[in-house]
């Protein structure tokens, strides 16, 4: 992994160079989104700018690439994600991504709309022992192909926070053949599997790469002092996990380097 | 907006049907008034009430809201605050929370409130909208919540019905401040069969503002206009305040079910941001959060602080159940509902933001000059009273109290119990100490909590506070830890209260904060009880003496009666809450150990007290007298671990309280998985104790810290200067994976951590 560790309070920003920071990354808040900030956050400290979207406007800002992040939109009372599909933005973000051209990532909840909105197959139910659940959670990298894990080398392990209640990916086994087949699995979870997922996916991408899924939040691992107690690349101080940081940089250098 | 009138299909109880019929019962003693509080209402009025009035003064009149039974004692609180306690306070006691200035022109607000009784009688609720009343209040004060904590409390973790609040109350806290996106940063988790019947459940939250974004809660300029906002008004949480915070169980009775509110933490999130787009915007005059008393708890306290008159239409509220009476319209506790009070320029505006958040909107009434809040339905008026005499005038009791005869009894009975001796003896009681219910790891439960959102925790569960960042940029922050010893306090409610602000005090200088101000949360019995109101007069006095000592205000809290099932009452549970300030977050100092070969230390002096102990208490005992408590070693303690943070001395720093050296040094080397050398024959030594004590005691004023060997002169010298006790008794082993108590026992990391993990899972899981 090709990322510096940022001293703790300070972003990586300061000393990033400007071409990462003309970089407009677009963070979407519908109502209930949680970890938006965070989002833009870790959009800033890997040295892009972040721009934040809201579920309503029908324009995307010229964004360059978009972040759904993690909360519980519209409540999650019907089903995760079910309802923000139909949000006036998600049909600009919908129609941008599925060509393969915009750079989406959705994260907890934003996988969980992104699945509803058929831009990634299966779904997320339950965890299979029904709590929510937050832990430092590793995960393998398997698929560094894709617009949000180039940074990142091929089947190397990351630990990056994961905190839900609906956590369980599930699809059918056909879905899932194919998957593991076009090697569209693009993080497993590793040291045991924290809630049920088929075949310990924490993570996909779509045929083109440009749209990744993941339930744990690599935004909460990206600024040492604040993020997870460990890290897969050697001993950290208390919460000075970083592995996150890589899926920000990823983006940022292939936009660049486009 | 349309607004439905449902005016005539009520036989509605007017003002003037009031005054001319004088002979007409109503039913007070059901809404929880006293006769000579209802004759009070009469003399006040000069009239019997109507029926929506008596629906306001029962609610605003009852123990929970008006603290008739505590005022007389919490005025201590103020009355014993310098000035210079004052120094950092912008907003005391009295307002929604207290609010504190942490420098650079930032402040921060928090306050701890409890849920008991709704979260026993409906615990996912319960908890849920505890957690839910507390970010509101927070919210009033024009601040962006930043976290929560919650100190909970449970009967015998293996009696029948615990299984049921545990999954409850945990998995309520968590869906409600999960969905909130507030990261959850510690609190207590304590086991008592004394809470079987009455578990606590008390929720902190804190929020963080600019000087000059503070609101209150009033009702300014005569014209301005009313608006109610946020989930509409249903029959929930009907006399939640009145006939189910403010009384006691009784099996007798029938279920109370219908007086607990219900939550909706998607509509709180809304608000949230709902109302921080209001106060940026500079659109409301003055808010006021709908908890407990509804609104009638928001129109007469809005109006009692303000000009002092508000005009209001009721029918105008929007209903979630059309066939609400007016009263229980006033009564109802629904969640999620905020009052404003906004200039008729604002209005649009205003309305602008509601739509934006999709948040319903009505506007009620106005503010007015005349003294009275008018209340109509339909254009009839059905209520017409002085809001002080609501809010502010209720019922003054000077309760009886007495000190219990039976405490004597209790005091003698010093613990005389089995003390292991021996290392294998010594290890099985260490070993029983981490697998205890009080002791034993929380993770089952603090893992269903978000700690990470938001991007700012610091520091969260097991480490001694919660540590969360204020200041992006420059790294300022607070520190919070909540405390209560139950025990300590029933064997001497004085000591009880000031053990339990030490140690909270002690958890946060432990992290490295500097401590700045205290919350609380009192939990007691009936205060009809004679014994109780002792126990709870001796509390509050020991809490304002210790706040005065440590040169710490209360800013605001909570109390909690009638905590009791039948004759038999809690232990006194005075929950203290503690906010401490960093200049820089990145020096917090962690529980654990990492570094290999860095020296243990431990700070204070180690008595032989084991009354009122973790151990006594697995011993089946409670009896003596809590342990010493000495704030003066208290302060110079916390100034050795606030300058050695701040000066890198210490890289890990963990508090001595329930379980002693024994638990301190299990958890410090649990917290990463890092083992170390320890002895203790020096200390038995220089304390004249035996191993037993140096393990199990509860001596308050000590810490055990691990110390950098390139630091260890400076921070002899420092300890030395400032003449406090301290002794090498070990050091950080990363090697041996083992807590090696040397010339007495090795304890494998892995033994101690099964023992530790495996027992809220076997009860819970």
């Amino acid at each position: 992994m090709t990322v510096e560790t940022p001293l703790i309070g300070h972003s990586a920003a300061e000393v990033v160079d400007e071409h990462l920071s003309g970089v407009r990354v677009g963070v979407v808040t519908f109502p209930g989104t949680l970890d938006d900030r965070d989002a833009l956050r870790a959009v800033r400290i890997a040295g892009g700018t972040g721009v934040p979207l809201w579920h309503g406007d029908h324009d995307l800002k010229e964004v360059d690439a978009v972040i759904i992040p993690g909360g519980f939109s519209y409540g999650d009372y019907l089903r995760a994600g079910a309802i923000s599909r139909f949000a006036p933005l998600m049909e600009q973000i919908t129609a941008a991504a599925s060509g393969g051209s915009l750079p989406v990532l959705g994260i907890c909840n934003g996988f969980q709309v992104l699945t509803e909105a058929h831009l990634l197959p299966g779904s997320m139910i339950k965890n299979n022992h029904l709590h929510f659940l937050c832990k430092d959670q590793r995960l393998t990298v398997e698929n560094t192909m894709t617009a949000w894990t180039s940074s990142y080398e091929q089947g190397t392990e990351i630990v990056v926070p994961l905190k839900n209640q609906d956590g369980q990916f599930v699809a059918d086994e056909r879905t899932l053949d194919e998957l593991e087949g076009e090697g569209r699995v693009v993080f497993r979870y590793a040291g045991g599997n924290p809630n049920g997922s088929r075949r310990d996916i924490a993570g996909i991408t779509n045929e083109h790469g440009n749209v990744v899924g993941l339930m744990p939040h690599p935004e909460h691992a990206v600024e040492a002092g604040f993020g997870p107690d460990s890290s897969a690349f050697g001993e950290v101080e208390v919460r000075g996990g970083v592995d996150g940081l890589g899926i920000f940089t990823s983006v940022l250098q292939k936009l660049v380097n486009k | 907006m349309t607004t439905e009138t449902t005016s005539k299909k009520f036989n509605i109880d007017t003002v003037e049907h009031a005054e001319q019929t004088p002979e007409q019962q109503l039913p007070w003693a059901e809404l929880g008034l006293k006769e000579n509080e209802y004759q009070r209402v009469v003399e006040i009025l000069g009239r019997r009430p109507t029926a929506a009035e008596l629906a306001m003064y029962s609610v605003m009149w009852s123990e929970h809201c008006s603290y008739k039974s505590s005022k007389v004692h919490l005025r201590q609180f103020g009355d014993k605050v310098t000035d210079a306690m004052k120094e950092h306070l912008l907003v005391g006691i009295g307002e929604n929370a207290g609010v504190v200035d942490i420098g650079d022109g930032w402040a921060v607000t928090f306050k701890v409130e409890s849920h008991n009784h709704p979260s026993f009688v409906e615990p996912y609720q319960g908890a849920a909208t505890g957690v839910g009343g507390i970010v509101r209040d927070i919210i009033s004060m024009g601040a962006r919540p930043v976290a929560v904590m919650d100190p909970l409390r449970f009967g015998a973790i293996d009696h029948p019905d615990t299984a049921r609040l545990v999954h409850g109350i945990v998995a309520g806290i968590g869906g409600y401040g999960n969905s909130l996106g507030l990261p959850n940063i510690g609190g207590e988790v304590v086991f008592d069969s004394v809470y079987q019947g009455n578990p606590l459940v008390n929720a902190l939250a804190v929020g963080v503002l600019r000087h000059e974004d503070i609101r209150l809660a009033n009702a300014s300029g005569v014209g301005n206009r009313v608006v109610l906002f946020g989930a509409r008004t249903g029959g929930d949480g009907i006399g939640g305040a009145s006939v189910l915070a403010s009384e006691s169980f009784d099996d007798a009775k029938p279920s109370k079910r219908p007086a607990v509110q219900v939550g909706d933490p998607f509509a709180e999130k809304v608000l949230i941001e709902c109302c921080l787009e209001l106060f940026k915007n500079g659109i409301v005059e003055g808010i006021q959060d709908l908890g407990a008393a509804g609104i009638s708890c928001a129109t007469s306290e809005l109006a009692s602080n303000g000009e002092g008159g508000m005009h209001v239409e009721l029918t105008d509220v929007l209903l979630r159940d059309p066939s609400l009476t007016p009263g229980e319209i006033l009564m109802s506790e629904s969640q999620e509902r905020m009052m404003a009070v906004v200039t008729p320029e604002n209005a649009g505006a205003f309305e602008a933001i509601m739509d934006k958040w999709s948040v319903e909107y009505s506007w009620l009434g106005e503010v007015t000059d005349t003294g009275r809040l008018i209340i109509e339905w339909d254009g009839e008026k059905i209520v017409d009273v002085d809001p002080r005499t609501v809010a502010h005038d209720g019922p003054v009791y000077e309760r009886p109290y007495s000190r219990p005869e039976w405490l004597d009894g209790v005091q003698a009975d010093s613990f005389a119990g089995d003390r292991p001796s021996g290392g294998e003896q010594l290890k099985s009681a260490v070993l029983e100490l981490m697998s205890s219910p009080n002791m034993c790891s929380k993770d089952w439960i603090t893992n269903q909590y978000d700690r990470f959102v938001q991007g700012n925790t610091a520091l969260a569960m097991p480490d001694d506070a919660g540590v969360v960042r204020v200041d992006e940029e420059t790294g300022l922050g607070i520190a919070l830890s909540t405390d209560a010893n139950g025990r300590y306090s029933y064997l001497n409610p004085y000591d009880g209260a000031r053990l339990a602000l030490a140690e909270a005090y002690r958890n946060v200088a432990t992290t490295g904060a500097q401590p700045m101000a205290v919350t609380d949360c009192l939990n007691f019995g009936s205060p009809e009880d004679p014994e109780v109101m002792w126990q709870f007069a001796e509390s509050v006095r020991g809490l304002a003496d210790a706040c005065q000592d440590l040169g710490v205000p209360v800013t605001g809290g909570n109390v909690s009666l009638y905590n009791q099932t039948g004759g038999v009452a809690i232990h006194p549970t005075p929950v203290v809450g503690v906010l401490g300030v960093f200049d820089d977050v990145a020096r917090r100092t962690p529980s654990g150990w990492r570094e290999d070969g860095q020296a243990i230390y431990l700070l204070g002096t180690t008595r032989n007290e084991l009354d009122g102990s973790e151990w006594a208490n697995l011993r089946g005992h409670l009896g003596g007298q809590p342990p010493v408590l000495d704030l003066q070693a208290e302060k110079t303690l916390a100034a050795i671990l606030v300058n050695s943070s701040r000066d890198g001395m210490i890289d890990a720093a963990h508090d001595l309280s329930e379980g002693g050296l024994a638990a301190a040094l299990s958890e410090a080397a649990l917290r990463f998985g890092v083992g170390a050398r320890i002895g203790i024959d020096e200390l038995c030594e220089r304390d004249g104790i035996d191993p037993f004590t140096a393990l199990f005691s509860e001596s308050q004023g000590r810490a055990v810290v691990a110390v950098p060997r390139s630091e260890e002169v400076r921070f002899n010298d420092m300890c030395t200067a400032r003449n406090f006790p301290r002794l090498r008794i070990g050091v950080v082993d990363a090697e041996n994976q083992a807590l090696d108590v040397q010339g007495h026992f090795t304890l494998p990391l892995a033994e101690l951590k099964e023992a530790h993990e495996a027992t809220l899972p076997k009860h819970f899981a």
